[in-house]
């Protein structure tokens, strides 16, 4: 009870006094603006994410979910002992890749060329972001239909070719190309503009120097427009392998809704298999168990991510 | 959150002042005919799985696998919708996606603008910790909080329901951080002590300079919420039955229920993306201005 609060006017003429000309209210009101927020933060995300560890060291069945038995660490070691893991481990890395990385070439070439004086740029930008819109499930279901063995387009064009043609659905490879192009189609035109605005940032001066100094339109894009997106290319590596980590739709609807990704598995990734295990085989504690090892992969792989980018930085000096 | 979403540190790359450009209208390199040839093949790569659902919707399958496929849209394409409706709930399935895209983005519009004001304009004790917190869950994967979470809405007897969708995703991390940065550039602090002065509390100061201050930071936000709402995929089918779905779980229901013909799944996929291409087309230069400046302006 003594540690009074040295109130009075003299106390708050000092505290104006350090921070001249700021005069903000009480700071308890802020509380009030947040409140609502991290309420429904906290209540729907922030408890999910912490319960969901606890419930990995149970066994939970959903039928009966309130009845949970503490196995430790039992659920992690099922998991790492499952070939269907690491099988689905290794899907995650390799579409990850085939996905991520012509992706965001492709969008540094699109950026580059959008950021030249184009007459009706705003209907070429609106119309690389149609893909952006469209929903994953009929994003997928479009790809599944072209890429239809029989009835698809892609294998209709092969023939036209005279290539042979190629089982999109039932190979490993194929089937992961793929579930890897609708991610591709629909997220290439997005980061593009993301790249323009980068670009948008660099002195237009450099690409009139390089040009006067003689570099071709590939000098230019390799001495000014990469250097001068290289944080706004870090962070796009850095949310596209979040995405990939947790990639689900794709995989799940290209195989007619099925969890199993493929029918032996060859497109099945960590967020197909995370379901699988809790909504088909009723295993809750497992499937939580996978979901903080997913999230424990993000970690790493944005530290990863973040590491070679500074250490090529240094080098690049 | 949907899979890709957008890192604060990225609207921190898009916030970079752009006034050392010479011109506002463009750019001083043009453009050649390789330049166009290029941009007019993304174009096309872009809008043409677009316009083959419309060509396969309106076809019979027998047709389709014809040793030709067609190229251009034909008439059976109300046949098929007629058909794909009576297979799948997507009526019911596109009055849910609006109730909860309408919600979801009132909502996140909302709240996202209050904290991001208080985190902004106010200070408080533990404002940079609860922010830094805030931003690193941006990391977290949907998957983390699924269980859990339907364990709850169980309990709670929403399972099913179209709350379940729309309070989880009430409000973004996202949401905060870039309404914070808009509220730091666009309002002056000036204008704000110019507001204590004449006797305004943090309320009406909100209110009456702020909203009106931030507003074209609100309607972006808006726009993003909602498609990445609509769009949403992976809660949605977890929580809802396909008795009353969004139009994404009914989506799923088309695709793997029985008579499983392409023309009419292409149909009914149509019918339930339009809507949302439609908004799209009218909001397209908005909503691309809105990814292109983040949080700039000002």
């Amino acid at each position: 009870m003594s540690v009074a609060a040295p109130a009075g006017p003299a106390s708050r003429a000092a505290r104006r006094r350090s921070s001249p000309g700021r005069r903000r209210p009480g700071s308890r009101i802020a509380y009030l603006y947040v409140l609502p927020f991290f309420a429904v933060f906290a209540a729907f995300s922030v408890y999910p994410w912490l319960d969901t560890a606890w419930v990995s060291l149970h066994d939970v069945r959903l039928s009966t979910y309130d009845q949970m038995t503490w196995i430790g660490l039992g659920n992690y070691r099922d998991l790492f002992t499952n070939q269907f893991f690491w099988n689905a481990f290794r899907n995650t890395i390799t579409i990850g890749i085939i996905s991520t990385v012509p992706q965001l070439c492709m969008a540094l070439g699109i950026a580059h060329l959008l950021n030249y004086r184009l007459r009706g740029r705003t209907f070429f930008r609106v119309a690389i972001l149609m893909p952006y819109a469209t929903s994953l499930a009929a994003a997928t279901v479009i790809f599944l239909e072209l890429f239809d063995p029989k009835l698809g387009l892609v294998n209709w064009a092969l023939h036209l070719a005279h290539l042979p043609e190629v089982d999109w659905q039932g190979s490993k490879w194929p089937s992961q190309i793929a579930v890897s192009a609708i991610v591709t189609w629909r997220w290439t035109g997005y980061n593009a503009l993301i790249y323009l605005a980068g670009l948008q940032a660099v002195d237009n001066e450099l690409y009139d120097a390089a040009a006067v100094d003689g570099a071709g339109k590939w000098a230019q894009f390799r001495y000014v427009t990469l250097p001068g997106l290289r944080p706004t290319i870090l962070f796009t590596i850095v949310v596209s392998t979040i995405g990939a980590a947790q990639l689900f739709g794709e995989p799940l609807l290209y195989h007619n809704g099925k969890s199993d990704g493929g029918t032996s598995n060859q497109f099945q990734t960590l967020g197909l298999l995370m379901y699988q295990q809790g909504w088909t085989n009723d295993r809750l504690g497992l499937a939580s168990a996978t979901a903080w090892t997913m999230f424990l992969i993000i970690v790493v792989a944005v530290l990863v991510n973040l590491f070679l980018a500074r250490r090529r930085e240094r080098a690049g000096r | 959150m949907s899979a890709q979403g957008v890192t604060p540190e990225m609207t921190t790359a898009l916030v970079v002042p752009r006034r050392r450009r010479r011109t506002a209208a463009g750019q001083q390199l043009k453009a050649g005919w390789v330049t166009y040839l290029l941009v007019g093949i993304v174009t096309v790569v872009s809008v043409f799985p677009l316009y083959y659902t419309i060509v396969m919707a309106s076809h019979t399958n027998a047709e389709m696998a014809a040793a030709n496929p067609p190229w251009l849209p034909n008439g059976s394409i109300w046949h098929n919708i007629r058909l794909a409706l009576s297979l799948a709930p997507l009526n019911q399935g596109l009055i849910n996606s609006v109730i909860v895209s309408g919600c979801v983005t009132a909502g996140t519009v909302a709240l996202c603008t209050l904290a991001g004001f208080a985190f902004a304009k106010l200070r408080f004790r533990g404002s940079k910790v609860l922010l830094a917190v805030c931003i690193a869950t941006m990391m977290v994967p949907t998957q983390m909080g699924v269980i859990p979470l339907y364990m709850l809405m169980s309990k709670l007897g929403m399972a099913g329901h179209l709350s379940a969708v729309i309070l989880p995703t009430l409000v973004t991390a996202f949401g905060v951080f870039f309404m914070r940065q808009y509220v730091a550039s666009a309002v002056p602090d000036e204008l704000i002590e110019a507001g204590y002065m004449d006797g305004a509390g943090p309320f009406r100061i909100f209110r009456s300079i702020v909203v009106p201050a931030v507003r074209p930071a609100m309607a972006v936000l808006g726009m993003l919420t909602f498609l990445m709402s609509w769009n949403d995929f992976f809660w949605p089918i977890i929580v809802l039955s396909s008795q009353n779905p969004t139009v994404q779980v009914s989506f799923q229901s088309l695709a793997t229920g029985y008579a499983p013909q392409q023309s009419i799944i292409m149909a009914g996929t149509l019918y339930g993306t339009v809507p949302v291409l439609v908004v799209f087309a009218l909001l397209g230069r908005q909503i691309v201005g809105g990814i292109m400046q983040g949080a700039v302006k000002g």
